[in-house]
């Protein structure tokens, strides 16, 4: 089986975008391309309302990810338990769809024996530590989440240590927004290590619109950059489409 | 959704409701919850082959994995590095009306980790500890590293008090990326190292279990780490006899639990010797180490107490040593 890339976005808010396109919408595109969304609500001490609440659950549904809604100090064990579940499932996704060509129905791993379970675990397990990982974070820094500011570079600088734990490479990108022009603005290039974010983040101003759907749109479109760009050297082609969990 | 989806009622069966498997077919009478964590619930059974610990969770890819783990431990013989595994199976859930998969293991009847040093006393940490060093350095041995080492996943067991590993919910090939931990006992949270599963991933959890069992309770990180933990043990009178190994625990000095053991073998020896020939000398001062069980006696002979129970220590440290080798 030919190891392909596993691309996700991270997507951190605290609550309602309010500026552009359905977020939901542009997370399904995301998923169309082989993009998983995720997202994390982060919270004060207060709850979130209803709507901000239906928004995550929404985009990350559509997107084929994971969502959580925590409190700002949870954000570190979070951040890095909501990448690594999503990326079990859509590699478990993957190996369903193999196991479908390879026995014909509508096989998932539910349906095996739980002896057969534990083989093709192990097989989901050995991909997610080799597998190569390409995470966009965009996080929110409209007016509200200025204060969670701090704590979102920890819980980044603690995912990168998680990750970067594993046998497979990763690469990581920021973006941020609303940005000082455009709806979303580059903080950090692709690279594999988060640790250069300590120089960019504090810097941050933040402002009112909150163009969560527009942010999303853009994002894809850097993916696609890099992968046209990649593709034309390696040539490879993309395995791990989409997450049918 | 990852946060609690474990539904309440998995939580919540009476005793005395009967779980079928739906592949083997075997049935588990619930008498009561162990305990429930992130990742499942806990009963206790009764099974034909008598009492069972049933874990139950609707996360199949978590109990695949803990199943796979315990799988490879059972091959070890003769060493108990994690409760046995005795039946792997689904249960359809008539309340949720869905598949939830459990697997059955080897009860533990054993006390809580911190409740039993309360209890017994602090002189049994380093005892306990040891244990866990020589059991650590087998599961080592097999290319495993625990990962989620802390005191809820300790029980202590039988007459002979023994320290027993539960929970290999975050237990991780040697190499691999740690897959489960606890911030407290994590070296990437206190800033002292990767998530890299290796041996002294481990023996930074022994440490912080150490503190833990000290001071009873967690503390969070302000600022610099390292110097925080070093106050912390230099301000406690227990751990402050065993700075040096700690502190090396902490800074990922060693590569095997057994040097560990070993050096913490070494101060406990030490130690002893020690009180032994001040108490002798100085018979009416009252030393640091004797003061600690002023408490515990009412009566006279504070230091006759004092000398019995360094004298059982010391013995029972010689017959582990004896043991180990
Ligand atoms: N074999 C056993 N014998 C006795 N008690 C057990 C056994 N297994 C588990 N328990 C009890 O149940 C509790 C929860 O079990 P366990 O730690 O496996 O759950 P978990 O969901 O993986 O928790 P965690 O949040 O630590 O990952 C344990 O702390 C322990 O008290
Ligand atoms: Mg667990």
């Amino acid at each position: 089986m030919r190891k392909g890339t596993l691309k996700q976005i991270l997507l951190i808010t605290d609550g309602c975008s309010n500026h552009g396109e359905d977020p939901v919408a542009m997370a399904a595109l995301a998923r169309e391309q082989g993009i998983t969304v995720n997202v994390i609500g982060v919270l004060d001490k207060d709850t979130i309302d209803e709507s901000g609440l239906r928004e995550i659950e929404g985009i990350a549904m559509s997107g084929g990810g994971v969502s959580q809604v925590v409190y700002a100090k949870q954000l570190s064990q979070t951040v890095q338990m909501v990448t690594r579940k999503a990326m079990t499932q859509t590699l478990q996704g993957v190996i369903n769809r193999e196991l479908k060509q390879i026995l014909g129905s509508d096989v998932t791993m539910e349906d095996l024996p739980p002896e057969k379970r534990g083989e093709v675990m192990e097989v989901v397990d050995e991909l997610g530590e080799t597998v190569e990982l390409e995470v966009l974070i965009l996080v929110d820094t409209s007016g509200s989440m200025k204060t969670k500011l701090p704590t979102v570079k920890e819980a980044l600088f603690d995912l990168s240590l998680s990750l970067n734990a594993r046998i497979g490479d990763n690469h990581f990108a920021v973006f941020v927004f609303p940005g000082k022009r455009g709806d979303v603005e580059k903080i950090l290039d692709w690279t594999p290590k988060l640790e250069a974010l300590s120089t960019v983040f504090p810097k941050l101003t933040s402002g009112g619109l909150t163009p969560t759907g527009p942010a999303l749109r853009e994002a894809l479109t850097y993916f696609k950059k890099k992968r046209s760009l990649r593709s034309l050297i390696s040539g490879d082609e993309q395995y791990f489409e989409e997450s049918s969990m | 959704m990852m946060n609690n989806t474990l539904k309440n009622h998995l939580c919540k069966l009476p005793s005395g409701y009967v779980i079928v498997g739906k592949w083997h077919k075997h049935s588990y009478k619930i008498i009561k919850p162990l305990g429930k964590g992130a990742n499942g619930v806990v009963y206790l059974a009764e099974s034909p082959k008598g009492l069972v610990a049933v874990k139950l969770s609707d996360n199949s890819t978590a109990i695949t994995s803990e199943v796979n783990v315990l799988k490879h431990f059972s091959k070890v013989q003769g060493v108990a590095l994690g409760p046995s595994l005795l039946d792997v199976d689904d249960w359809f859930d008539p309340y949720g009306k869905k598949i939830v998969c459990f697997y059955v293991m080897e009860y533990i009847k054993g006390e809580d980790f911190l409740a039993f040093i309360q209890k017994r006393g602090k002189e049994w940490i380093v005892v306990l500890i040891l244990q866990l060093l020589s059991d650590l350095e087998k599961l080592h041995q097999e290319g495993w590293v625990f990962g989620d080492l802390k005191p809820e996943n300790l029980l202590v067991v039988g007459q002979a008090p023994k320290i027993r590993l539960l929970d290999v919910g975050g237990t991780t090939l040697k190499g691999r990326a740690i897959k489960e931990f606890t911030e407290f006992y994590d070296r990437g949270y206190w800033g002292m190292g990767s998530r890299k599963a290796e041996p002294s991933y481990d023996l930074f959890s022994v440490a912080m279990i150490m503190m833990n069992a000290c001071y009873l309770k967690r503390f969070e990180k302000k600022g610099n780490g390292r110097e925080q933990l070093m106050k912390m043990i230099d301000a406690d009178e227990t751990l402050r006899k065993y700075r040096k190994v700690l502190m090396r625990a902490i800074a990922g000095k060693y590569d095997h639990a057994r040097e560990m053991h070993h050096e913490l073998m070494a101060v406990v020896m030490d130690e002893s010797s020690r009180t032994k020939t001040n108490s002798r000398a100085n018979q009416s001062r009252k030393g640091a180490v004797q003061q600690r069980y002023q408490k515990r006696k009412k009566h006279s002979g504070i230091l006759e107490t004092a000398l019995i129970v360094m004298f059982l220590l010391f013995m029972y440290v010689m017959y582990l040593y004896g043991e180990l080798l």
